[in-house]
């Protein structure tokens, strides 16, 4: 929303003295929120309305001509120009002159503006003396767009009415500042002149005058010409009045420039009316060519589908049933709050108009301009709700402006369809709970004054608060404490500290393990990633997920941005390898990310979400490439279980079954007979599919599961006391034996004294028979209260031998 | 005679002791007087020459002598090692400039420093962090927060829909209903979580970011407990100079609203690039609970009041750590990460 702050302080005359930063930061206080200003008089100084009196050929130039001006001095001014549309010969032109020491705003190409404007000294052109330069519309810093008289690449021509010798600037309505708001869409109000300048008037306590509107019209009958039938609840009132003899001319210059203060181009004196009443109350109008209307004839009613319509942009649009039309006795002349048909439109030699105010249910605006693709300023104000309030009012106040502006002979009386009058609103005027809401201490008669400014009513007798209909947003009582907040000033409510019974604040558990795994991986020199949520389907294929996989049953976004956003992530791998990708393509060397990534797994039952939210799991996802193996990630996975109390042995199933890992180097992690996630090495392909050209690690561990079993107390249990035994063994193994299975041996046979034990070697090649390889084992046994004797240990050895042997394994000699 | 031996051997012992260098060479002294077939030791063996009237006062000067010998051999063992290690010392000097050895530590993302720095002041205030799923029911992201069907602020927050009822959160508010739902009274609780938005990447936007949601609920809690709230979480997390703005706004689900800015971290207020000459930088949006979102989850607006507010995450890390180009929060660049 853009307004004249001219504009603003002829309907607020109080606060005339108001600079532009401060009534900025006042409004923006009061909360009607100054994006920016932007004066366009900042760079203009000393310019003038001049007269040219004579145009002399420069005697040294084939395109500089030398030009007397007057400018209501003593003596004209001579001034040297190479402008084209200034003839030798010419004379009689008015047109704003810049004077020796004045500043424009910009070049006359119309580039962009420099931040101080450019100074003008006399001078000589080509031994010529220059004491000041006519002006191009640009130079004065607008545009050609708002201004169409304007030549190109020439001085701006001013109307004969500019009085020689006064500023051109206020002539021209350049000594203005437009300032850009951002209104809430609770504030319909806002959206219009008149909101505004009453906000203003509230913010500095001044009173505010807007426009009284007379009676008009003369002793005709509106309901001989036109009648109106509505056949639909979308327009819940609608108003029209009838225009004789029109007498299309252009609007005078201040309408004009208000009009092009808001962004409007100025057409003629109908159009600009039916826009000068949108922009001052918000209330979009529309003026059909009443000779056009067949039947003389208005109904209100839906379009049917499949039918078309030309708009008077002269496009076709396609219709449907959930689409309002206006229509005469036997077409469709309108998209009703839209935009007016090409069959009704009014052109330069129209006779008699039907003027339209009407209120149209805002949600059906909004989803019709979406479907047809057509928004206008018109549908814009519509599809906030307007109060139905202001249609007679706007009519009336534009039937004011046709007599004003002599634009036509307006005919009495006014038709207006309103069936279901809108109740006023009142809410009890409780005082002393607005202050306890605010924590305030604001008297009665303070907060009333404050609904005055905003012409909220009083009724003393019932105790009711009377709102305006054009405030619709106020329904309740922390609607109205807001607004006193708002006059008392938010910087002035005092500052304190809630203060009722303590809390336990604190991060949840599942937190909790989330922050160990961040700080373990950090500490393994792992840095946090992010990526999306949503990825691409074709990413299962990247990942050479098998067809049939339920992995693949995704939450499907039904609007995404994009097919490469447009499902919940199943998998976490994706982000991880794509981001290790970036880090290889850029020649990152040994790069080591973590991810707590969200994977979303539907109901298999319900994968639409029809009746179930999907699960959300947080993945502890890891990933490396560059320096290290398998057993490094290995390595990673085991810190963090210690980390989170599992200090019971990880045993690690090699058929993970994962199509995206390397199938003779991935496994599942398994504690306490639970599957908490896996790892393992890329597969190649799916490394190639990533342009990834290191071997590449990942681990994924499910927190839900971790979240059931970890343990944050810990348990002192001692220092061993008395000494350790420990034997070596070395064995033969069968190649198809894990050393997985040779430590359960070990640690199901080894008895209760066993303390630890370690792999210390392992070796394939010469010396070893084929198919077989050397595995050598450290042992350790230790007794908790007693120095071990050499049975004790001898026993336990045995049976861990018997043991291997069964799985046939050979002891080394 | 006997006495003349004892000087002899004593001078001819310091002699060799002041000239021996090593510890080595000092020991082959101690050995060759005192050792067992050293030349004292030798004249103790001759004791039994010695008058048995004389025994005593011979033995007590053999004595005298042998200790001598003994403190000029440890002094001078203490002075040789003293002077060994000075040289070993002298010799291991190294150069201190030389590079570190470093174990190479990863590094958090800066979205979750700045979450930390969030959670540890509020946490710190007796808030509660709570979290609720990011594919969420239209009624908690958009009904139950008073943003009816076909209420403008739906359209305007341009949401990714799962189906007609369900859809992406496109803000942490939902965490608030359900927080509310639960019955538990008072509430204070920050809910920082991921919500969704269909914005195309650019510099500025992401369709995927994060906020953080406060709640308080309690008996008699007012705007100014909101303002005062707020503003101590604005000098906790920006510096004890900063200084805060409330301004009037809107939301759907608070009362009277309020938009919140810091005077500019950068500058202190004076306006510069980052505060767009402004001064002041807009943080977060906040208001009283609408009475209305406070019925519909069931707890009662005459008896409890309450404030919320919403802060984008992804907002104070840029500004915060000074990050010009949202689009670098998700490339996960080590380049990038390991400056935080």
């Amino acid at each position: 929303m853009n307004t004249s702050i001219n504009w603003i302080k002829d309907l607020v005359p109080g606060i005339k003295e108001v600079g532009d930063q401060e009534f900025r930061d006042a409004m923006t206080m009061s909360g009607t929120k100054v994006e920016e200003f932007n004066r366009l008089n900042k760079n203009l100084e000393k310019i003038v309305v001049g007269q040219i009196k004579s145009v002399e050929k420069h005697q040294d130039s084939d395109h500089l001509v030398i030009c007397q001006v007057e400018v209501g001095a003593d003596a004209p001014v001579q001034i040297v120009t190479g402008a084209p549309n200034i003839p030798v010969g010419s004379s009689g032109q008015k047109v704003p002159v810049v004077l020796d020491g004045g500043k424009v705003a910009g070049g006359h190409d119309g580039s962009a503006l420099p931040a101080d404007g450019i100074k003008i000294k006399k001078g000589k052109l080509r031994g010529v003396e220059s004491d000041g330069m006519m002006c191009s519309i640009e130079e004065l810093g607008a545009d050609r767009e708002f201004y169409p008289d304007a030549p190109e690449n020439g001085i701006y021509i001013l109307p004969d009415s500019a009085e020689v010798g006064e500023d051109a600037v206020h002539f021209l309505g350049l000594d203005d500042c437009i300032f850009e708001y951002e209104i809430t869409n609770n504030r319909v109000d806002c959206y219009s002149v008149l909101g505004i300048a009453r906000e203003a008037a509230a913010t500095f306590n001044k009173p505010f005058c807007p426009p009284v509107v007379t009676e008009t019209g003369d002793d005709d009958d509106v309901n001989k010409y036109i009648s109106v039938s509505v056949e639909d609840e979308l327009c819940s009132r609608y108003t029209a009045r009838v225009v004789k003899n029109i007498r299309i001319a252009p609007s005078p210059l201040w309408m004009q420039h208000r009009l092009m203060s808001q962004g409007i181009r100025p057409i003629n004196n109908i159009v600009d009316i039916t826009n000068y009443v949108m922009a001052e109350y918000g209330q979009p109008m529309h003026a059909y060519d009443y000779d056009r209307i067949a039947g003389h004839k208005i109904v209100v009613r839906r379009a049917k589908d499949g039918e078309t319509f030309q708009t008077l942009d002269e496009q076709e649009r396609k219709l449907d049933s959930d689409i309002l039309m206006i229509c005469d006795g036997e077409k469709e002349i309108g998209l009703a709050g839209i935009m007016g048909g090409e069959n009704s439109k009014i052109t330069d030699d129209v006779k008699t108009m039907l003027f339209e105010a009407a209120t149209f249910d805002g949600t059906n605006i909004r989803k019709t301009t979406k479907r047809i693709g057509l928004r206008t300023d018109a549908s814009g104000n519509f599809e906030k709700g307007l109060d139905p309030e202001l249609a007679l009012e706007a009519m009336n106040r534009a039937c004011q402006l046709i007599e004003e502006l002599d634009a036509g002979d307006v005919c009495g009386g006014v038709i207006d369809y309103y069936p279901n009058k809108k109740e006023q609103v009142k809410i009890p005027f409780e005082p002393d709970k607005y202050n306890r809401l605010l924590g305030t201490d604001i008297s009665a008669e303070q907060q009333l004054a404050y609904f005055k400014n905003i012409e909220v009513g009083y009724d003393k007798d019932t105790n009711m608060l009377l709102i305006p209909s054009f405030r619709q947003d106020l329904k309740c009582d922390a609607d109205i404490a807001e607004e006193v907040a708002r006059f008392f000033g938010y910087e002035n409510i005092p500052t304190s500290l809630p203060h009722g019974s303590t809390t336990m604040g604190g991060v949840s558990f599942a937190q909790r393990v989330i922050d160990t795994a961040s700080e373990t991986a950090e500490f393994l020199g792992f840095s946090q990633a992010m990526t999306y949520s949503f990825e691409s389907p074709k990413v299962f294929d990247k990942l050479r997920i098998a067809a049939d996989d339920a992995i693949r049953t995704t939450v499907k976004i039904l609007n995404p941005l994009g097919e490469d956003f447009s499902v919940m992530r199943t998998l976490p791998i994706n982000g991880m390898l794509t981001s290790l990708s970036t880090n290889y393509n850029r020649r990152n060397k040994d790069v080591r990310l973590y991810e707590m990534a969200k994977v979303y797994i539907p109901d298999p039952e319900d994968p639409a979400c029809n009746d179930k939210l999907p699960d959300e799991r947080v993945e502890f996802t890891l990933g490396f490439y560059g320096e290290g193996d398998f057993f490094d990630m290995k390595g990673v996975v085991e810190e963090f279980f210690t980390k989170v109390g599992l200090f019971d042995k990880i045993t690690y199933d090699p058929n993970a079954g994962k199509n995206f890992l390397h199938p003779g180097r991935q496994a599942n992690v398994i504690y306490d007979g639970k599957v908490c996630g896996y790892l393992g090495e890329v597969h190649p392909e799916v490394a190639d599919n990533y342009s990834l050209g290191d071997r590449t690690y990942l681990a994924v561990i499910d927190l839900p599961v971790i979240n059931e079993m970890a343990v944050f107390d810990r348990k002192y249990t001692g220092i061993a006391n008395f000494p350790a035994t420990t034997r070596d063994i070395s064995m033969v193994v069968p190649k198809n034996i894990l050393v997985g299975q040779i430590e359960d041996v070990i640690a199901k046979n080894g008895g209760s004294n066993l303390e630890s034990y370690k792999l210390f070697d392992i070796y394939e090649g010469a010396q070893i028979k084929e198919g077989f390889k050397s595995v050598a084992y450290n042992i350790v046994f230790r007794a908790k209260d007693r120095t071990l004797e050499e049975k004790d240990v001898t026993g336990a050895m045995d049976k861990i031998l018997e043991g291997l042997t069964k799985i046939g394994i050979e002891l080394r000699k | 005679m006997m006495k003349e031996k004892l000087q002899e051997i004593r001078e001819n012992a310091l002699k060799q002791i002041e000239s021996t260098n090593t510890l080595e060479s000092l020991n082959d002294v101690r050995v060759a007087i005192l050792g067992k077939k050293g030349e004292l030791t030798n004249v103790l063996k001759g004791m039994r020459d010695v008058a048995p009237e004389d025994r005593p006062v011979v033995g007590q000067m053999v004595n005298e002598t042998r200790e001598k010998i003994e403190e000029a051999l440890d002094a001078a063992k203490t002075a040789i090692a003293s002077k060994v290690r000075e040289e070993q010392m002298k010799r291991e000097v190294i150069d201190v400039t030389l590079p570190a050895k470093k174990n190479k530590i990863g590094h958090p993302h800066p979205n979750t420093l700045a979450l930390d720095e969030v959670k540890r002041i509020f946490t710190g205030m007796g808030y509660e962090v709570v979290d609720g799923p990011e594919v969420e029911y239209d009624y908690y992201n958009f009904e139950a927060l008073n943003i009816p069907a076909n209420h403008p602020a739906k359209d305007e927050q341009d949401t990714f829909y799962i189906n007609d009822k369900v859809v992406l959160r496109t803000q942490t508010s939902p965490v608030q209903v359900r927080q509310m739902e639960r019955g538990k009274l008072p509430i204070r609780m920050i809910a920082p979580g991921r919500v969704f938005r269909a914005d195309e990447v650019d510099a500025t936007h992401s369709p995927c970011f994060h906020q953080i949601e406060g709640m308080v609920i309690d008996k008699n809690v007012t705007f100014s407990d909101l303002k005062g709230t707020l503003a101590e979480f604005a000098r906790e997390l920006f510096g004890p100079e900063t200084k805060v703005k409330f301004r009037p706004h809107h939301f759907p689900f608070t009362e009277p609203s309020a938009e919140c800015d810091v005077t500019c971290f950068k500058c202190g207020g004076k306006g510069c690039r980052m505060c767009k000459g402004e001064g002041w930088i807009e943080i977060l949006g906040c208001g009283m609970i609408h009475p209305r979102v406070l019925e519909m989850s069931g707890i009662d607006p005459k008896e409890y009041s309450g404030f919320a507010f919403g802060i984008g995450l992804e907002r104070i890390a840029l500004l915060k750590d000074e990050i010009d180009d949202m689009r670098l929060l998700y490339e996960n660049d080590i380049r990038f990460l390991d400056q935080f």
